[in-house]
């Protein structure tokens, strides 16, 4: 496998949060959505009882993973679908690819999936001539930027309307300067339907598979799946493994969680369910991705990362997140879960990822499936300094504070050599770019005595 | 009941007066508090940065010392937070004195509220006051409902600031965001930091308020390091402070 390069999410950010007012605006867009989510969790008297049974829920579906799969691919199958199963992302490529050489197409229209923007299915189509069309208006405007999503429900977040209104001249051909969102999104609306219109194939995601029944079922603000699928005779529908839920009934508890959570809704404007292929005529194809999965299902310490719904509320209520924008993550998932997942793929080129977190505990607390990520991305710090991936001089440092913070009369002569040499050295040798911690805070003004010396000489009995 | 108090390192070197604020507070309340010799620190820099190796030797250090006492009580939401939550991970469950630390172990507003349930103090603080809540003390230990989670909770900070006469409270419009601390976070990640704590500044400001209290002076040390940088008419003061009547620096007393 090849190695990717380093992600160093402080190095990342920092453009980001240079950019004060695009900051600003960024932070204010997702708090809004975090705000509209607290409204909502709080009009549901039973939200905390709903979170705990959703987790419950979640511990039973991946501690019999393998017989859920099985039971909803007998089902699924017995419906008319083809399951399919693929390990890793190449293989999930080459089955989806298949399909459409089986079909001789050379072009689909693709709504709202983050597995296979995990697998990088869009650039492997387009390398073997297949013209893909993401369907959701957010995911389209950053295929036209050749971007890629910076949140996994609000892809196009850190765009501006005016910059949607640039890239919709160049590409769609609407008026110059125009940043008016009606009018761009009905430029939008047009510019799709042809595409639907054309589309021989539709390729959606999944956002619950229901081992009882064999049908799934997929949400969207925008109609585009249901569009998407409802021309072609040919539906692909990829998935990760863990989006199976045992029982038709439980799915109730996550459709009042997701909406909720993500974008402060009560229910998404659709949810569409699929029993097996429309008609005879048609095919309805469903490929079971692992792609590390198995992987962390295996782990005790992260195994609950694989509750998550990919609602979203962990990035929107998350203050780095929301200060350093979705792609100072470098990942497909972003902000805590992303945090999390992302070094289980591969430690070394995420190890920045759990330290870009101040550990406040709030994606914990917001999460509808109860997944405790800070103290997971804790756990991925002990895990880094284990796999030796912490740098040397943190390491260092830390070992020299234990052997401090061992001795009480070493520690009383290092307070007060740092007391002393903040009161005499002069300001711009404890202040200045070499110490992070001066480039925007000014240390504190440093007491007379520490309270040790004060209680020896004022209480010691 | 022995009461033990523990003072985290940076309160001990940096904010002696926060020490004495919660002694004097204590003794007031007739409690028998003694500050024991030879404790550092809890242990967190280390644990939170996951050298768990450098880490262990502090926390047994800290239970060794504190395992004679009835009761410990600590001026930081967070050091509390950790040793009652991530101590855990070196001692045997079933190690006695560990569990006894671990359980009377209590952050001093929740000691106050909780144990000794007092009803009323005999102090002023005639100021526009807001409060930061700690992200430790409200979401791993609970002293209050945090925004995110509907259960109903007390807030024990604001409940015990509220014997205190003549406060004027100001409420910031993010109710507990960070302020953006977090340890060493603000030195791995310090321009999201600094932005965390401006916006956090802001917000208070922005309130009306003219003085910030927490319950836990490291996030008090971050927010006084940017209000100093850039002098905003804002001070910060610990809660110990404003509950045994220590008076703001700069404010003068606001009428009412
Ligand atoms: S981790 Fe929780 S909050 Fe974050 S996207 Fe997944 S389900 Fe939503």
């Amino acid at each position: 496998m090849k190695t990717l390069p380093i992600v160093d999410h402080p190095t990342k950010a920092h453009a980001f949060v240079a950019d004060n007012e695009r900051t600003h605006w960024h932070d204010q867009a997702l708090w809004f959505v975090r705000s509209k989510r607290d409204k909502q969790a709080g009009s549901v008297p039973e939200w905390e009882y709903l979170r705990s049974l959703a987790s419950q829920i979640k511990t039973e579906t991946i501690a019999k993973l393998g017989d859920y799969l099985s039971e909803f691919e007998r089902n699924a199958t017995a419906l008319g679908a083809t399951v399919h199963w693929a390990a890793d992302a190449a293989e999930h490529n080459e089955i989806v690819l298949k399909i459409l050489r089986d079909h001789e197409t050379l072009r689909i229209v693709k709504s709202k999936s983050m597995l296979t923007e995990e697998c990088g299915l869009n650039h492997f189509l387009e390398d073997n001539g297949i013209e893909v069309v993401d369907t959701d208006l957010g995911e389209r405007i950053v295929q036209l930027r050749k971007e890629t999503p910076s949140h996994i429900v609000l892809p196009a977040i850190h765009i501006r309307k005016e910059e949607v209104g640039e890239t919709f001249h160049e590409h769609l051909g609407t008026d110059e300067g125009a940043s008016d969102p009606q009018y761009l999104t009905e430029a939008a609306r047009g510019h799709l339907r042809d595409k639907f219109l054309a589309g021989e194939v539709g390729i959606t995601g999944v956002n619950f598979a229901i081992a009882e029944t064999g049908g799934f079922v997929i949400c969207t603000n925008e109609g585009n799946a249901d569009l998407g699928v409802s021309l072609p005779r040919v539906h692909i529908a990829c998935m990760g493994i863990e989006k199976i839920i045992p029982r038709f009934e439980d799915l109730a508890v996550f459709i009042r969680l997701l909406a909720r959570s993500a974008t402060g809704q009560p229910i998404t404007t659709y949810t569409s369910h699929f029993h097996g292929p429309r008609d005879p005529q048609s095919e309805l194809h469903i490929v079971l991705v692992d792609n590390g999965r198995s992987q962390l299902r295996n782990r005790s310490e992260f195994r609950d990362a694989l509750h998550c719904i990919r609602c979203g509320a962990c990035m929107n209520t998350c203050p780095v997140y929301r200060r350093s924008g979705g792609h100072s993550y470098s990942a497909t998932v972003p902000g805590p879960i992303g945090s999390v997942l992302s070094p289980t793929r591969d430690s070394s080129s995420y190890k920045s990822l759990p330290y870009a977190c101040s550990l406040c505990g709030s994606c914990t607390d917001v999460c509808p499936v109860k997944i405790p990520l800070h103290h997971q991305l804790l756990a991925w710090r002990k895990e880094l300094v284990d796999q030796n991936l912490l740098p040397y001089s943190k390491r260092i440092s830390m070992k020299g504070a234990s052997i401090l913070f061992r001795n009480p009369r070493l520690f009383t002569f290092a307070g007060w050599v740092g007391r002393k040499s903040l009161k005499w050295l002069p300001h711009g040798m404890t202040h200045n770019r070499w110490n992070t911690w001066t480039i925007a805070r000014e240390l504190p003004e440093p007491p007379r005595e520490s309270f040790r010396h004060w209680y020896a000489a004022n209480r010691k009995r | 009941m022995s009461v033990a108090l523990f003072i985290p390192c940076y309160l001990d070197q940096f904010y002696p007066d926060v020490a004495i604020a919660s002694l004097e507070l204590l003794e007031r309340l007739g409690v028998d508090v003694v500050y024991p010799d030879g404790q550092t620190c809890c242990g967190q820099p280390m644990a939170n940065t996951g050298c768990v190796a450098d880490c262990a030797p502090v926390a047994h250090r800290f239970v060794e010392l504190f395992a004679a006492y009835d009761t410990i009580v600590c001026p930081s939401g967070s050091c509390t937070a950790m040793v009652r939550h991530h101590y855990g991970d070196y001692f045997a469950d079933d190690d006695p004195q560990f569990n006894h630390v671990k359980n009377r172990t209590f952050e001093l507003c929740e000691f106050l509220h909780d144990e000794l349930k007092i009803q009323s103090l005999d102090v002023q603080f005639p100021h526009k006051v807001s409060i930061h809540q700690s992200c430790h003390g409200l979401r791993e230990l609970r002293l209050g409902a945090s925004s995110e989670n509907m259960t109903p909770r007390e807030d024990k900070v604001r409940n015990v600031l509220n014997l205190v006469h003549g406060i004027q409270w100001c409420t910031p419009t993010r109710s507990d965001e960070c302020c953006g601390f977090g340890g060493t976070f603000a030195v791995n990640e310090a321009d999201v930091s600094a932005a965390m704590g401006r916006d956090r500044v802001a917000d208070h400001v922005s309130s009306g308020s003219e003085v910030l209290v927490s319950a836990d002076m490291s996030c008090l040390m971050h927010l006084q390091g940017i209000i100093r940088r850039e002098s905003i008419p804002i001070e910060v003061m610990h809660v110990a402070q404003v509950l045994v009547g220590r008076m703001p620096k700069r404010v003068s007393p606001s009428a009412s």
